[in-house]
């Protein structure tokens, strides 16, 4: 028993679950059982797996050692990309490849010029920010595309999959990916290179690791991730705006902090991730429900930020430090 | 005369001005414990370098088992049986010991283009057979290398070296930030590689350590080698003099 609470403690996305399951209680008391209604958790599993998206790509490079700050643009760039090829006549799927394929280039072209050059990835992908962001305002020419409902098959994406209407594809989609990145992480050869990557370069490349390809892999993994995520926001509120995801890529980061991922590199989980950006949803909700001013939101974050990373590494000490014996 | 295991011939290396190595040739018999010493800047680090496939050499050739070979990075040095095992043990202080040892080399359940899932129940068991093979005991395979002693982790790393049946380990500083015990245990490990027949090249600026266990001692000083000769015929002083 003790043994396990030591396992437990250490386990970096443990103090983010529980602060997730008191706030929980907190707000369903506060917003007299509102929080917890059909209709609020419909309002938040419609967003959640948009943001979430993003957070488990960023969360993927920081334990790779690298960061991601044109998300957010990348997250507008897809679905715009996409919907002014489908005005233009091409056909949808067809659309939808050729927008994360730019996603991807968008990657590679992040991880490339950062390993090439050897600058930090915060300049490189700062500087993709604010080009990716432009890109999504020429190409849209000034006025978003107008795609008419039912002209393309959003409900793959974004349709109602229970008959209460709970449910989205997009949740679906989401878990699906989720967890296929979290296998990959934790049970092939690649996500062993990752973490290696990313918690000791000098001993990854020393043992013949290719750093650069992986970190380039995870840069692209991490694009085309945000690009989806942007292009199911935009199906679910059927309107391409240049101006969605605006301040996403460092919600990406706290929710990916949050959840025990180290800004070094090495350290962190995809569940983690998930649990962040969870908690970020749920606070933002939250909030507006127990009738607390939302202007808030954003010192919410801030301060929830800063203890979760104080509070695990408080913990992972107090864990470490628990005299039992691990093994049998 | 047996074949040399790794021989190098005229060796050079320049670094942006600095002619690092002139033309270092060196044979190393097989089963042989040579201990490489120099002061910093001696230009034993380069040679180890160009070796193990971190960098490589601007002129000169290197032969294995007499035939020459091209080092182009450390996965090559590694295929063609070179291990070598760094000061800061190239291992993954929060990774555990069995996915450390099995680092860039992982067995996979099955693969598509060298991606694949992890056989971890074989990384596990023979992670553990490794580490007992090199006489060191430690109590789980799932333990994180940051949790070891400096000593257990450079036993990990040779144990790593020997599972994948290197022919020559290069030892390049492993004694260095050790406490007493903990480098009488490396020293240990190394006299142990000569009874399982495998070359080692331990560099050390220890004279001490290297005396305690190898049969060769060659001196570099200035980018050359000075002084080369069996450890029964010179001495600590005779090698510093050198220096």
């Amino acid at each position: 028993m003790r043994r396990l609470f030591k396992l437990s403690l250490q386990k970096p996305e443990l103090a983010s679950a529980l602060l997730l399951l008191l706030l929980v209680i907190v707000f369903q008391v506060r917003s007299d059982n509102v929080f917890l209604s059909t209709n609020n958790i419909r309002g938040i599993l419609g967003i959640l797996p948009e943001t979430a998206l993003v957070a488990v790509g960023v969360t993927l490079l920081m334990i790779c050692g690298e960061f991601d700050l044109s998300v957010g643009s990348v997250f507008a760039l897809m679905p715009m990309t996409m919907a002014v090829l489908v005005v233009g006549g091409w056909p949808f799927w067809l659309a939808v490849l050729a927008g994360l394929g730019l996603c991807a280039l968008i990657g590679f072209l992040n991880g490339w010029i950062t390993i090439r050059f050897d600058i930090p990835s915060f300049i490189t992908t700062l500087g993709m920010l604010f080009m990716a962001r432009s890109l999504t305002v020429v190409i849209s020419g000034g006025f978003p595309p107008r795609i008419k409902p039912g002209e393309v098959p959003s409900w793959l994406f974004v349709g109602f999959v229970d008959e209460g209407g709970l449910v989205r594809a997009s949740v679906l989609w989401f878990a699906g990916i989720a967890i296929l990145i979290s296998l990959l992480l934790s049970r092939t050869n690649f996500g062993n290179w990752v973490r290696a990557t990313g918690g000791f370069p000098p001993a990854a490349s020393a043992m013949g690791i290719a750093t650069g390809k992986v970190k380039i892999a995870c840069f692209m993994i991490c694009s085309v991730l945000a690009g989806f995520a942007g292009m199911i926001q935009s199906l679910r509120l059927n309107s391409f705006l240049p101006s969605i995801g605006e301040g996403m890529e460092l919600q990406a980061v706290a929710s990916a902090v949050i959840g025990g991922t180290s800004l070094f590199g090495g350290v962190g989980s995809v569940l983690g991730g998930v649990i962040g950006a969870t908690l970020i949803r749920v606070i933002d909700n939250g909030m507006v429900l127990s009738q607390i001013d939302a202007n808030w939101f954003k010192f919410a974050i801030g301060a929830l930020t800063i203890f979760a990373v104080v509070g695990n590494a408080w913990l992972r000490r107090k864990g470490r430090a628990m005299k039992v014996e691990t093994d049998k | 005369m047996t074949t040399p295991i790794i021989e190098t011939r005229n060796l050079h290396k320049w670094y942006s001005g600095v002619h690092a190595l002139k033309g270092v040739s060196l044979k190393v018999e097989p089963g042989q414990a040579l201990g490489l010493v120099g002061d910093n800047g001696a230009g034993k680090s380069t040679l180890i370098n160009i070796l193990s496939g971190l960098h490589q050499q601007d002129e000169g050739e290197i032969l294995l088992e007499g035939q020459p070979v091209n080092i182009r990075n450390p996965k090559d040095a590694m295929r063609l049986g070179i291990e070598t095992i760094y000061q800061y043990n190239s291992m993954v202080p929060l990774m555990t010991i069995s996915r450390n040892v099995f680092i860039g080399r992982e067995p996979l359940k099955w693969s598509i283009g060298g991606f694949g899932i992890l056989d971890e129940r074989k990384m596990r068991e023979d992670s553990v057979k490794a580490i007992a093979d090199v006489d060191l005991h430690l109590r789980s395979p799932d333990a994180l290398v940051g949790e070891l002693s400096g000593g257990q982790r450079q036993g990990v790393a040779i144990a790593r070296a020997m599972h994948f049946k290197s022919k020559v380990m290069i030892l390049d500083e492993p004694t260095n930030h050790l406490s007493v015990k903990e480098t009488a245990k490396v020293i240990g490990f190394v006299q142990g590689l000569k009874a399982q027949g495998v070359t080692a090249i331990f560099i050390s600026h220890n004279m001490h350590h290297v005396f305690a266990c190898c049969d060769r001692i060659v001196a570099m000083a200035l980018g050359q080698i000075v002084l080369d000769k069996p450890v029964s015929e010179t001495s600590i002083e005779e090698v510093s003099e050198m220096l």
